[in-house]
């Protein structure tokens, strides 16, 4: 029996992915405990920034909104949605973009608009794209939180809300998007990332009990799983971080 | 200067039936509520919204039958709803109309119809589907003028052809309702901390409402001037509307409450719980002092009261709530 949960082990893999000195561009949840613990251990000098208009960021107590109050402490400065989308983002001065969604394919494409077949008729309909596309878009590089079941990892989404690799090799480009795209996706089961030419998702590990046929097992389309190792358990340290400065009222952390 | 200063009561009976109309705030900030509720307590019909992150103030508008149409980015109250409870059963059941568009593209097309241009590219949404996909029918984009005969429009850069760029268009509202810490009778404006897409949403209306927990003098607000930034003529009205975004946090007034939210999310997701909450909370109290008695009054209103200094409260319970 593993001395952290799953929340746990997702949150130090997403922090693992922010380098120091990056201008990262933060969600609810899951973005923000990687966020702050990056800033809290291996990424002192990171920036976080939200879409409601607050950049600096140095949260002393986690938002449930990325137009929280909590987004104003230590900021240093606070604007609105036009200043981060326009000035900050599409000027490509984000270095790392969080999304989520209801659904992701191979390519790294994500739905986080509605389930069914017809989008005017939805079997399923969810909150919409929120900044997800703007991001998905026009940050950098992009870091996908996704739970790991096989109806949530179809061969195509029902609506692209955020566009990945599209439908990989260089049709993200060739669709006018001049940088960008997903780098890793973080999931209940695994870490996947892309391969540099063909843009296809596979497998780079497989967290701590579970196997890569496993994870193929919970996947609706082949995966590389070549060269899949386990992923890497929490350190004590990251854990008492985790536990005791960035999410003491569990507000997110299970 | 002129004194624009009338009641909530007065305010929301100028909205009539069919009326086009957004709100200022983000999710679970600053939005008009005490507005909203007002809105419902008049049975307005056939309301067109346009927004960027609606929280349950559009959810509750939608699940009371105020809205026909609406334009959108987002509707949920984040970590305290992750999908707006109504809003998902009214799609689903084809009750409203809605065509969606990102943040950055609502924010782009507000700041259009504020200055006045008919549209502004952006580099955003290329190869979504949010781009290839119009959820509303040519039929329903021309049986109402108010509507863009169509969603976007993909071209090349005309001074470089390998530039594809996205044009949108603009949006202009008969009327925006903002919710801000300070205004004054004369209609200048203070907003504190972030102040997202109030400005644009404010210039791109012809009626412009601005409700405020403090009605102050000019001599204060013209203090510091650079931090008031909507032109005060375009300013309407100003109502004082003291706790009037609660269930919704004001940046060093008071929090957002989590049990309020807890109460409304536990209520939507039924037909007949919801109809319960408005009957308690909306159809059940003639204004907003009602409405503030029956949420828990004085009591719970002193739990949400910001630190000065953080402008929030660092105490709030927000999670395991009874």
């Amino acid at each position: 029996m593993a001395d952290y949960t799953l929340t746990e082990l997702m949150a130090v893999a997403a922090a693992r992915e922010i380098r120091d000195g990056e201008v990262v561009f933060a969600g609810t949840g899951l973005p923000m405990l990687g966020a702050m613990l990056a800033q809290h251990t291996h990424a002192p000098a990171c920036c976080l920034i939200f879409e409601a208009g607050a950049m600096a960021s140095q949260l002393a107590h986690l938002p449930m909104s990325v137009g929280d109050p909590r987004t104003m402490r230590g900021a240093a400065t606070a604007a609105g949605l036009s200043e981060i989308f326009a000035f900050v983002l599409q000027s490509g001065r984000v270095d790392v973009g969080f999304i989520s969604g209801a659904q992701i394919d191979r390519f790294g494409n994500i739905n986080s608009t509605s389930i069914g077949a017809d989008h005017r008729h939805p079997q399923v309909r969810f909150s919409g794209s929120g900044g997800a596309a703007d991001i998905a878009c026009l940050a950098r590089r992009t870091v996908v939180i996704a739970q790991h079941e096989k109806r949530r990892f179809p061969e195509h989404v029902d609506y692209i809300t955020s566009p990945g690799w599209l439908q990989g090799a260089d049709s993200r480009r060739q669709a006018g998007l001049r940088w960008g795209g997903p780098s890793v996706v973080v999931t209940t089961k695994a870490v996947l990332r892309f391969h540099l030419d063909s843009k296809a998702m596979f497998l780079a590990s497989y967290h701590p009990g579970l196997s890569a046929q496993s994870v193929l097992d919970d996947t609706g389309f082949p995966l590389d799983t070549a060269d899949a190792v386990e992923t890497l358990p929490p350190t004590p340290q990251e854990l008492r971080i985790l536990r005791e400065d960035v999410d003491p009222e569990r507000i997110f952390l299970r | 200067m002129t004194d624009k200063l009338i009641s909530l009561a007065q305010a929301a009976a100028l909205v009539p039936d069919g009326a086009t109309i957004s709100f200022g705030g983000f999710t679970t900030q600053r939005h008009p509520m005490a507005f909203v509720y007002e809105l419902i307590r008049l049975r307005r019909e056939r309301l067109y919204l346009f927004g960027h992150s609606g929280g349950s103030d559009w959810d509750i508008l939608i699940g009371a039958g105020c809205v026909k149409r609406v334009e959108t980015a987002y509707v949920a109250d984040e970590a305290f709803g992750t999908i707006g409870p109504r809003w998902r059963l009214a799609v689903q059941r084809s009750e409203i109309e809605w065509e969606d568009y990102s943040n950055f593209a609502m924010v782009t097309r507000f700041t259009a119809g504020a200055m006045g241009v008919p549209f502004l590219p952006v580099r955003s949404l290329l190869g979504s589907d949010v781009l290839a996909k119009e959820a509303l029918t040519p039929e329903q984009r021309a049986a109402d003028p108010r509507t863009a005969v169509k969603k976007a429009h993909v071209m090349a850069s005309p001074f470089d052809p390998q530039d594809q760029i996205v044009l949108l268009p603009a949006i202009h509202t008969e009327f925006a309702v903002l919710h801000v810490q300070k205004a004054t009778p004369s209609g200048i404006v203070r907003i504190e901390g972030q102040d997202f897409a109030d400005f644009q949403q404010g210039l791109c209306a012809d009626v412009l409402i601005v409700c405020a927990e403090e009605i102050v003098p000019d001599e204060e607000l013209r203090q510091d001037a650079e931090r008031n930034r909507l032109p005060y003529f375009a300013v309407r009205h100003v109502c004082h509307v003291p706790y009037g975004a609660h269930p919704f946090a004001v940046y060093r007034y008071y929090d957002y409450d989590p049990w309020q939210l807890k109460r409304y999310h536990d209520s939507a997701e039924d037909e007949n719980t919801f109809r319960s909450y408005l009957d308690a909370y909306v159809y059940g109290v003639p204004d907003h002092a009602a409405y503030l008695e029956a949420i828990g009054g004085a009591e719970r209103l002193s739990a949400l009261r910001a630190d000065p200094l953080l402008g929030y409260s660092p105490t709030l319970r927000r999670r395991r709530l009874e």
